[in-house]
């Protein structure tokens, strides 16, 4: 290429910064453990720089046959997991619109009766043999993500003396640079025991909240066989670079 | 009437939960059988450039006591200050280092990661940073995931010129610092409290 009809600069945008009003709080006590585990200082803020700005890219070879098939890739040959099965899917977008290709989604959760498989586990529901309930996906093209799972059980925790989690599905999600990494969790359309929870609580903003719920999508069920769920995940845009043309500003 | 910002928002955070390691280590929770080898566990292929260290530390509560369900994530430039990321433009960083590791904290809440040293990065405006790794820390009780870094003590003199050391109070400084002994960098994370480490807002 002619370098005269190059301006491309030799960096990636930098991150829009996160609205941390919108997110939980470090300190929520009705959330207990959060009250030993919160900072009190303040955050140290600065624009993200290259080290921020750059992340890990994991390639397809990582991703098996059965990764994003929670029903069976923890099962005994010809056997199921038990529970309703469920298609979850969705995008994984940042805050301009635009589709995430080729990132790491992970996913876990407790089996139908709300026991997770963990060594320090020990609610007395039991384990599901033909349930592990973890898998993994990399974005398409499209930023589409999919997988087939059962649908998770409400469970108790040791917080309040009656608190129980609502239904839910925790994400695990890499973008194209460190500062947008992101855990979360998924909960379902309909389901009472969201505006009950203290980590769900932990969210002031019930806009915030409801981009946590996924909606039930009937069009994508497949008939005979699973319903589905629609959950977008939005991570941190990169920043508009105005009058210089940057390989991965807006 | 003004126009609308046709933004999206991002996703909120939530807490990582106790049982993280389901999804994060599945291996090191006994889950086996579904990936081969959990993600992270290898920053170093064979030829590697540059000085080979270990990064141990321990990630402490408010109460000095350790926080064994979190789990430790670490992004770094190669000994070239390359960032191993398609988002890295300036050139092409050792094929034989990931600059990423996931670590699930022990009983001790303690970590550790076999690395190398990182090379210096360009900071903001001309600047030059010091040799750093930058760590993530998510567990049980933390709502969302919190970024600190970690530079060396065997830099004294890259660190006092810095950007983003600059930034912090110089007494909170020596939070930042891993301290060197041989080939061991020691970098505990204090969430809370006395001695509390610098987190940071990026």
């Amino acid at each position: 290429m002619d370098k005269r009809l190059s301006n491309l600069a030799s960096e990636a945008a930098p991150f829009m910064a996160r609205d941390r009003g919108r997110h939980p709080p470090a300190y929520a006590p009705g959330y207990k453990s959060t009250i030993l585990r919160a900072p009190r200082e303040a955050l140290v803020s600065f624009e993200s720089t290259l080290s921020e700005k750059t992340g890990p890219a994991f390639g397809h070879n990582i991703i098996g046959a059965l990764d994003n098939d929670l029903i069976r890739n923890f099962a005994k040959p010809g056997e199921a997991a038990i529970g309703e099965r469920i298609i979850v899917h969705g995008r994984v977008l940042d805050e301009n619109g635009r589709p995430v290709p080729d990132v790491l989604v992970e996913y876990w959760q407790a089996n139908a009766g709300g026991r997770y498989r963990h060594k320090r586990e020990g609610y007395l529901a039991p384990l599901d043999p033909n349930f592990g309930g973890f898998g993994r996906s990399l974005t398409d093209s499209e930023g589409r993500y999919w997988f087939r799972t059962i649908r998770p059980g409400a469970y108790p925790w040791p917080n309040g003396v009656n608190d129980w989690r609502p239904a839910h599905i925790h994400f695990s999600v890499f973008g194209s640079g460190f500062a947008q990494r992101l855990i979360t969790q998924m909960y379902f359309e309909g389901d009472p025991m969201i505006p009950q929870c203290p980590i769900v609580r932990t969210i002031a903003d019930p806009a915030a909240v409801a981009q946590l719920v996924a909606a039930l999508d009937m069009a994508n069920a497949v008939p005979m066989d699973c319903r589905a769920y629609k959950f977008d995940i939005v991570l941190r845009g990169r920043r508009s670079t105005f009058f210089e043309n940057r390989p991965e500003g807006n | 009437m003004v126009q609308h910002l046709d933004r999206l928002r991002e996703t909120p955070s939530q807490t990582a939960g106790p049982y993280v390691h389901i999804g994060l280590t599945p291996n090191v929770c006994g889950i086996t059988g579904v990936t081969p080898e959990d993600l992270g566990a290898r920053m170093v292929a064979d030829g590697v450039r540059g000085e080979r260290i270990t990064i141990r530390g321990r990630v402490l509560d408010g109460a000095g006591r350790p926080v064994n369900d979190c789990i430790v994530e670490i992004w770094q430039a190669d000994a070239a200050g390359l960032y191993n990321s398609p988002a890295e433009h300036r050139g092409r960083a050792d094929p034989n280092f990931a600059g990423w590791g996931r670590c699930a904290a022990d009983e001790e809440g303690a970590f550790v990661f076999e690395t190398v040293k990182p090379g210096r990065v360009p900071g903001p405006n001309g600047t030059t940073m010091a040799p750093h790794v930058s760590f993530w820390i998510v567990a049980r009780g933390i709502n969302i995931g919190l970024h600190t870094r970690m530079y060396f003590s065997d830099e004294e003199a890259a660190n006092r010129d810095d950007p983003v050391l600059r930034r912090v109070v110089p007494a909170r400084v020596p939070t930042l610092i891993g301290r060197r002994e041989g080939d061991t960098v020691h970098f505990d994370i204090h969430l809370q409290g006395d001695g509390e480490t610098v987190f940071f807002d990026v």
